[in-house]
């Protein structure tokens, strides 16, 4: 519980560090670039592709389920566009994001701290917190709800695909995936993948940034950084879920 | 010049610094010197305040580093150079964006003027050329190099060295130790090197202070350490038969 209460501690006086002004804008301007095309496009391609074939499984997966004549085969387009919409898409791939951006994220920053690179920054006189960490932040709050997006639409087309294998017209998918859609579900997704995407970038980089050590430590870092992450993606949502949707 | 009085530092039970008063002097390269474990480290770290002190005070040219703001702390830390043991270069970046990086973060220069400045910090450290490089390209010299001119691209007052020689020949030792005393002596600033490469003290050991068990147990120049008869000092600077022989004669 002590232990917990420090980390906490930690991570606080940490975040007042990250939530400043930042130094000179042009260079940050930079940074943020930086992360963008780290944080966010590099993950494009694994989202896509993750997103698909889920998707089809899924599809899949539901069709066998109701394969019974008094159901409707258009419940296949909507079964899986609401599991992709509400919980595969904001979660699994938050999940998959914590496993990928959080490790880059915490390694990246340990490596930088054993070799004293962040040393070197405060001794410039510079916030190094607020140098490394606030890009980051933005650039995951920024982009992770594209990806979600992203993957929203490609897990679809894999569950059309998936829904031709076994049989489903694409009229009837597509029925199903327009019948009583609620707009609301995708604010609600959108609003779950922000508050994930502020916990995988802060905690993996409270993680990395205060690592103590060598190339041991930094792997270290790392797996707590994706197993902290994890763990505070599934609590809040379910905290999340019982608040929006309650 | 930096003055540090009766400084007190503890980790946990442990007395790292005990009572240490020393003046670094302006224009001389200023020698710590001490066996792995002495305190050398941990004061470079209090000096340039990535460690707080427990008691004591840090006197840049007057100015207590502890007594002022940390915006002033900030401000005052872009006036030190630090030069560390594994050079510290950013990896992401290459020579020339790595030695320009405290310009565009303080200065207002137009980018010819930064290129400039680059080129000529590049030149002093006989690096001319070599800015596309990225830091996985260099030997461990040029790193020990390119870290030098980004110590001095913001001309400082004081030049801080962390072991500027671990891990390099004794030939590029020597290189990188004259470099620093010929910057010292050209800019007429403030230079501490922590080491415990006696060659480094032989050549470039102007005011040498010897920490021992976190106290300081000796202070001198090079001649005098020669003739010194501290046994502490001595075993530790005449460690080798080199060395012994060197006493001896």
């Amino acid at each position: 519980m002590i232990k917990l209460l420090h980390h906490l501690g930690l991570y606080f006086i940490m975040m007042k560090k990250v939530i400043n002004k930042p130094e000179n804008w042009g260079v940050f301007r930079r940074q943020l670039a930086l992360e963008m095309e780290k944080v966010g496009l590099n993950s494009v391609v694994i989202v896509i592709i993750l997103s698909f074939f889920v998707g089809a499984v899924v599809s899949i997966q539901t069709s066998i389920n109701m394969d019974n004549p008094l159901l409707p085969s258009y419940l296949v387009g909507l079964a899986s566009r609401d599991s992709l919409i509400l919980e595969f898409s904001p979660t699994m791939i938050s999940l998959i994001l914590a496993g990928k951006v959080g490790s880059s994220i915490a390694s990246e920053l340990g490596s930088m701290r054993v070799t004293e690179q962040i040393d070197a920054l405060e001794i410039m006189g510079i916030n190094s917190a607020n140098f490394l960490i606030l890009p980051k932040v933005i650039a995951a709050v920024f982009f992770f709800p594209f990806l979600i997006i992203i993957s929203m639409g490609v897990g679809m087309l894999g569950a059309w695909v998936g829904g031709l294998s076994a049989n489903i017209t694409t009229a009837d998918f597509m029925f199903g995936l327009k019948y009583e859609f609620t707009p609301f579900y995708i604010k609600y997704a959108i609003i779950k993948t922000i508050f994930f995407a502020f916990i995988i970038s802060t905690v993996s980089a409270y993680f990395g940034y205060h690592t103590k050590g060598g190339a041991i430590a930094v792997g270290k870092a790392s797996t707590a950084a994706v197993v902290a992450s994890s763990i505070l993606i599934l609590l809040f949502n379910y905290i999340l879920t019982d608040i929006i949707l309650s | 010049m930096i003055e540090i009085k009766k400084i007190e530092k503890y980790f946990g039970n442990n007395h790292v610094l005990k009572n240490v008063s020393f003046l670094f002097e302006r224009g001389k390269t200023n020698l710590i010197i001490g066996e792995s474990g002495s305190g050398k480290t941990t004061l470079i770290k209090i000096l340039i305040g990535l460690h707080k002190i427990d008691s004591g005070n840090i006197l840049f040219d007057g100015v207590d580093f502890n007594a002022i703001k940390i915006k002033n702390q900030r401000k005052l830390r872009q006036e030190i150079g630090m030069l560390f043991q594994g050079g510290a270069l950013y990896d992401y970046m290459s020579v020339e964006e790595n030695i320009m990086f405290p310009l565009n973060m303080f200065t207002k220069k137009t980018e010819i003027e930064k290129i400039e400045r680059v080129n000529f910090c590049l030149k002093k450290v006989k690096l001319e050329g070599k800015n596309e490089l990225m830091p996985s390209e260099l030997s461990g010299g040029m790193t020990k190099r390119v870290a030098i001119a980004r110590a001095i691209v913001m001309q400082p007052r004081y030049l801080l060295c962390d072991e500027p020689n671990s891990g390099l020949d004794p030939k590029t030792a020597i290189i990188i130790d004259k470099l620093i005393q010929e910057i010292t002596k050209e800019y007429n600033i403030t230079t501490i090197v922590n080491t415990h490469d006696m060659n480094s003290v032989m050549e470039i050991g102007e005011n040498i202070t010897f920490i021992n068990k976190g106290e300081i147990w000796w202070k001198g120049n090079k001649d005098e350490l020669l003739n010194s008869n501290n046994t502490e000092l001595n075993d530790f600077v005449f460690a080798s038969e080199l060395f012994k022989r060197l006493k001896k004669s």
